[in-house]
């Protein structure tokens, strides 16, 4: 069967290269790069360059980048370690309604214990106003942290306008870049952000890596204590095939990001408008909102997610949905909540993530086999009459 | 995948849809959490059950719960149909995923329903 993966926010493939570039640290390159011999100056000259690399993704200095086992992780480095560091200066935190859950539950946990939570409302769009985050400042405002690009609907937040706040406020801004790095260009000088996190998996490079931007001058309580690695910012032997393979996957990311970008968005723009012409009763989700050119998250309905996402797998298409009903929790997706999505509404939805692997035939198949699959559930629901 | 081949199946060929004109009574069930629907439209002879058809609005377990809920009832005793649960439509599909389970009440609950004047 034919097999088409547009699941790409969720992960991505790993590049070949990227595997041949890991493959001689798995063998002979095995060093701690803690150890001062050999073995382990190797380790640590291989970390180094992809340091550089990662570093340069984001228009930052190799010092300013610390490794992390991901984005969830980054993410909770950056909210609890400002939280636990700013404490004295205060315990308000700014964030939107529209993070993704490893912020969204940090945030939580922090007002268990004792923070308090700004959770800033986002436009029909999936957009956040600058304006609400000015407003929401107050004293004892320690940190604002809110995502550059949505997981579920793609929307870019305007990220360098709440910088340009922040810095004027002196408050510290976080910003989770998980579904943005690799995908858009990123400047975090010109961004302002103070921490930003990054994930290797979503940019074709391996799994359990990831990394958090700090700012040179930024004081972060760690998360892990012990052997002072990472310029005593994240204790733990390094992860050295994986940084590996992510310093390859960002380099990688880096060369060809205006191609592949631009290339991805067209394929994305032709199955919106191929799946709009073809099946009624749809809608884009953040459609009028700066998005990713991966993205995009189609409304369907008098159909479900889950049913669609099962119907599509069967003909070899890979892709999600924030229907209540695939959830485990039984709850709608957040996201689709926020830009004011009855539970009806995200019943039906679709999202599609395309990557720089992603090819025209794989856009093709699943513009033919889609409109069919709707058409069937369609045909099953009471509510739905052919007109 | 977390589902069985059979349930998969019922979700891929689903039995007894449809609407029945002039049937003996008709149900619609949602699950006010995930927002799943089904309607059963049911003809009753004696205390028998002569036929059923069904429609759903939902996940691909709801689907396949909902049709062979329906399927069951063709022929079945009124009080035996009463007696059906939510785990023995989950069951004879080859379980559901814990977090699934919530799928096959919609189909309990609207053959109970719709047989609730006979």
């Amino acid at each position: 069967m034919r097999r088409v993966y547009l699941d790409s926010n969720a992960t991505t493939p790993i590049r070949p290269e990227v595997v041949t570039a890991m493959m001689p640290v798995l063998t002979e390159h095995f060093g701690n790069p803690s150890s001062i011999h050999w073995f382990g100056q190797h380790a640590k000259s291989m970390i180094d360059d992809a340091r550089q690399h990662v570093a340069r993704l984001i228009n930052a200095e190799s010092s300013e980048i610390v490794f992390t086992s991901g984005g969830t992780e980054a993410d909770n480095f950056a909210i609890r370690g400002m939280a636990e560091s700013q404490k004295a200066k205060g315990r308000h935190i700014i964030t939107s309604k529209i993070e993704h859950h490893a912020v969204m539950h940090t945030c939580q946990d922090l007002e268990k214990q004792g923070y308090e939570v700004t959770w800033l409302p986002v436009s029909r769009d999936g957009a956040v106003d600058p304006d609400s985050v000015r407003r929401a400042l107050r004293p004892g405002t320690i940190l604002i942290t809110i995502m550059h690009a949505n997981n579920e609907i793609g929307t870019v937040q305007p990220i360098e306008e709440i910088g340009r706040i922040a810095e004027e406020a002196d408050v510290y801004f976080h910003s989770d870049g998980v579904q943005s790095t690799g995908k858009i260009p990123i400047d975090v000088r010109r961004l302002k952000v103070d921490l930003y996190s990054m994930s290797s998996h979503k940019i074709h490079g391996p799994k359990g890596i990831g990394a958090l931007f700090i700012k040179k001058g930024t004081i972060l309580k760690p998360l892990l204590t012990g052997g002072g690695h990472e310029r005593n910012r994240r204790s733990g032997t390094e992860n050295v095939a994986g940084i590996v393979g992510f310093g390859h996957a960002a380099k990688m990311a880096r060369e060809s990001m205006a191609t592949d970008m631009a290339r991805v968005g067209e394929l994305r723009d032709l199955l919106e408008a191929a799946l709009k012409s073809r099946i009624e009763f749809i809608h884009v989700n953040g459609e009028n909102a700066p998005r990713l050119p991966n993205t995009t998250n189609i409304m369907v309905d008098y159909a479900e997610g889950e049913g669609l996402v099962i119907s599509l797998d069967l003909k070899g298409v890979a892709v999600s949905t924030g229907s209540a009903c695939s959830s485990g929790s039984m709850e709608p997706s957040h996201v689709l909540t926020a830009i004011g999505k009855t539970p009806d509404e995200a019943h039906g939805s679709l999202r599609l993530s395309l990557s720089a692997l992603t090819t025209r035939e794989d856009v093709e198949y699943v513009i033919e086999v889609l409109p069919g699959i709707v058409e069937r559930l369609r045909d099953l629901s009471p509510y739905y009459k052919k007109v | 995948m977390a589902y069985s081949e059979k349930l998969l199946d019922y979700f891929q060929n689903p039995r007894c849809v449809g609407e029945i004109p002039g049937a003996d009574a008709v149900a619609e069930v949602s699950n006010p959490i995930c927002g799943d629907v089904m309607k059963l439209w049911v003809k009753i002879d004696g205390r028998h059950i002569r036929d059923a058809k069904f429609k759903a609005q939902g996940c691909s377990a709801a689907i396949a719960t909902s049709s062979y809920a329906t399927e069951m009832l063709v022929g079945m005793e009124i009080d035996r149909a009463r007696l059906i649960t939510k785990e023995e439509i989950a069951d004879a599909l080859g379980g559901l995923p814990a977090s699934k389970i919530h799928c096959s009440v919609l189909a309990s609950d609207a053959i109970k329903q719709v047989l609730r004047e006979f």
